[in-house]
């Protein structure tokens, strides 16, 4: 293998219903700050089914290049034929990088594209770099259960190719004139390529927005007690205009759903305000929020660990100071 | 119908170090356990075998003390178990250990591989669809429930937002999630049999059809070129007031922070 011949950092723009996934927009703005170190381009490689229109969608998030897919059998996520249509493009353009959402999807294509090409993959990255002196790529991800950081290189097999968990790059500022090369790419045989039926597709049904995209997040974890208690977290959120969600003891005990989970096995989250009651911190959950804007943990034991990445810690009880908060900013917000 | 469970045995993660010079794990002293997604793979295949003839085989890759979750498949009411081990498989990134076991896989029957879909140490989920890649079987990741249909399998298949009903012909691939069931506890005839009774075999190098530069460190793509502990932001301001006094202290500070 000639790493010489391996130009480029591709990412793999995920689409779902002819949708594309924020990931991939946090990615492409990613790639781009990784392109400027390697004085290259960046290509979005875009499978799926009457989706060239999407092309428009990426090049104004930062991608220079769009590469299409279209195909029938790429209507819907299925292993097998996304497999041989992402194989296809990559050993036609070799590119130097690859990058992929730690999605459902990402994290099921990954592989098998890694595996096919027979190059190495480094999953849910939290940071991305290049080394000035090889020109490699630099994967730092979390491990044993978020302990420990890894930064994993691919020094002789190429493309490089990594996962990154959605919500933790962040995407480009919108350049709405900005126009992307389209390349149309067709991969024959790709209707050969389905080996299973999806006899049925069932949504999950939740009202609740994405936690994700909130700008104010009221947190909470055990010392909430139970899921009637989690009415004062939601009366504080409606005075900030933020949204609820739950540490893994939340989840765990049933109080919330999995949908609203913060942290290592939930979700990355980066909001402008992040509040945690009775929320220990323990590593994992640190993990899912730690880059968040302003962080102020309320807490009844004052050796909790979330007091390490508080910006505003208090050590008191979460009952009585929440609703007294929540009565405090409603008297500003009324003076206003 | 033979049925190939997958099983890695993982350290407490809470307990974890790693040695600073090569970047590899130091598992000695380190509690172990059969991670859990592997376990609910292992469950979900005694399901199956408890309504069907099936006979279900565990294996895991590992230093030799990985025996014991090997044992533990055995008493909860796996039919056989293997062991793969051997010095040369030391350092295996995720590729090579697929390769590694997909080699030990075609020395057997089968018709339904079961995977975790990720092991907790490492988090990667990339082993179940890399021995499929390698075996050019069809896989079906992040199973929440599989039902044995003739010759196919039905899996409910987890996304972020949707399920998919997917429908495959065995020999396929599965990865199971924990959610997938509640493992069953070992029975006392069953530990009795599986420590006194049963064999745990071994495969080594020399029993597998692998290529040497595709195993080991040697044969990973992927390298540790660095690991360390996380430094966590900087300590902010901590008060312990009176209710009255921490909330003025908290709306002063997202004043400051033009928050309110």
């Amino acid at each position: 293998m000639n790493l010489q011949d391996y130009k480029g950092i591709f990412v793999f723009a995920q689409q779902v219903d002819g949708k594309i996934s924020s990931v991939s927009y946090e990615l492409v703005g990613e790639a781009k700050r990784l392109a400027a170190d390697l004085n290259t381009d960046v290509t979005a490689v875009l499978l799926g089914h009457n989706v060239t229109g999407l092309a428009d969608k990426l090049a104004i998030y930062g991608a220079d290049h769009v590469i299409v897919v279209d195909d029938p059998a790429l209507e819907t996520y299925m292993t097998d034929p996304y497999t041989v249509a992402l194989h296809a493009v990559l050993q036609a353009k070799k590119p130097d990088i690859l990058l992929l959402g730690a999605t459902a999807i990402g994290r099921d294509l990954g592989p098998r594209v890694s595996g096919r090409g027979a190059t190495g993959l480094t999953a849910d990255c939290t940071k991305l770099d290049i080394d000035l002196e090889t020109k490699g790529l630099r994967m730092t991800r979390p491990a044993f259960g978020g302990n420990i950081m890894a930064t994993i290189i691919c020094p002789v097999h190429r493309p490089q190719i990594a996962t990154v968990r959605s919500g933790v790059m962040q995407r480009l500022d919108v350049n709405p004139d900005a126009k992307a090369r389209v390349e149309v790419f067709p991969v024959p045989g790709l209707e050969n390529a389905i080996a299973v039926e999806i006899l049925e597709i069932i949504k999950k049904t939740t009202a609740k927005m994405d936690i994700q995209d909130a700008n104010v997040l009221i947190s909470g974890g055990r010392g909430m007690g139970g899921a009637e208690n989690y009415q004062i977290l939601e009366d504080l959120a409606k005075v900030l205009g933020g949204t609820v969600s739950s540490s893994r003891a939340g989840v765990d005990a049933g109080w919330m759903d999995k949908e609203l989970q913060v942290g290592q096995t939930g979700k990355t989250v980066r909001p402008n305000l992040y509040i945690a009651c009775g929320i220990s911190g323990a590593i994992q959950h640190l993990a899912g929020m730690e880059e968040s804007e302003i962080i102020i943990a309320i807490n009844k034991d004052p050796d909790a660990p979330i007091f390490g990445v508080a910006d505003f810690g208090v050590v008191g009880d979460v009952f009585k100071i929440v609703p007294a908060l929540t009565a405090g900013i409603q008297k500003i917000v009324d003076e206003k | 119908m033979n049925i190939i469970v997958c099983i890695k045995q993982v350290p407490d993660t809470t307990e974890v170090r790693l040695n600073p010079e090569t970047g590899t794990l130091i598992r000695d002293g380190v509690p172990s356990i059969m991670n859990p997604d592997d376990k609910a793979g292992l469950e979900a295949a005694l399901r199956i075998k408890d309504k069907n003839a099936a006979t279900v085989t565990v294996i895991s890759m590992g230093p030799p003390q990985a025996e014991a979750i090997l044992r533990e498949s055995l008493a909860m009411g796996a039919d056989e178990a293997f062991l793969i081990t051997d010095k040369v498989f030391g350092g295996s990134d995720t590729l090579a250990t697929s390769s590694i076991l997909a080699a030990a896989i075609k020395t057997m029957s089968y018709d339904l591989i079961i995977t975790g879909r990720q092991a907790i140490d490492g988090d990667t989920a990339q082993v179940g669809p890399q021995i499929a890649e390698h075996l050019g079987l069809v896989n079906v990741s992040y199973a929440e429930g599989i039902e044995v249909e003739g010759n196919y399998v039905v899996v409910k298949r987890q996304y972020e937002d949707r399920y998919h009903m997917i429908k495959a012909k065995m020999p396929c691939l599965i990865t199971a999630l924990s959610e997938l069931n509640e493992p069953r506890y070992m029975t006392p005839g069953g530990i009795f049999d599986a420590y006194r009774q049963r064999e745990v075999k071994i495969l080594a190098r020399p029993d597998l059809d692998v290529i040497d530069t595709n195993i080991g460190l040697k044969g990973s793509p992927t390298r540790v070129a660095k690991s360390f502990t996380k430094e966590l932001k900087g300590k902010g301001t901590v008060v312990q007031l009176d209710v009255e006094e921490s909330v003025d202290f908290l709306i002063e500070s997202l004043q400051k922070k033009f928050v309110i």
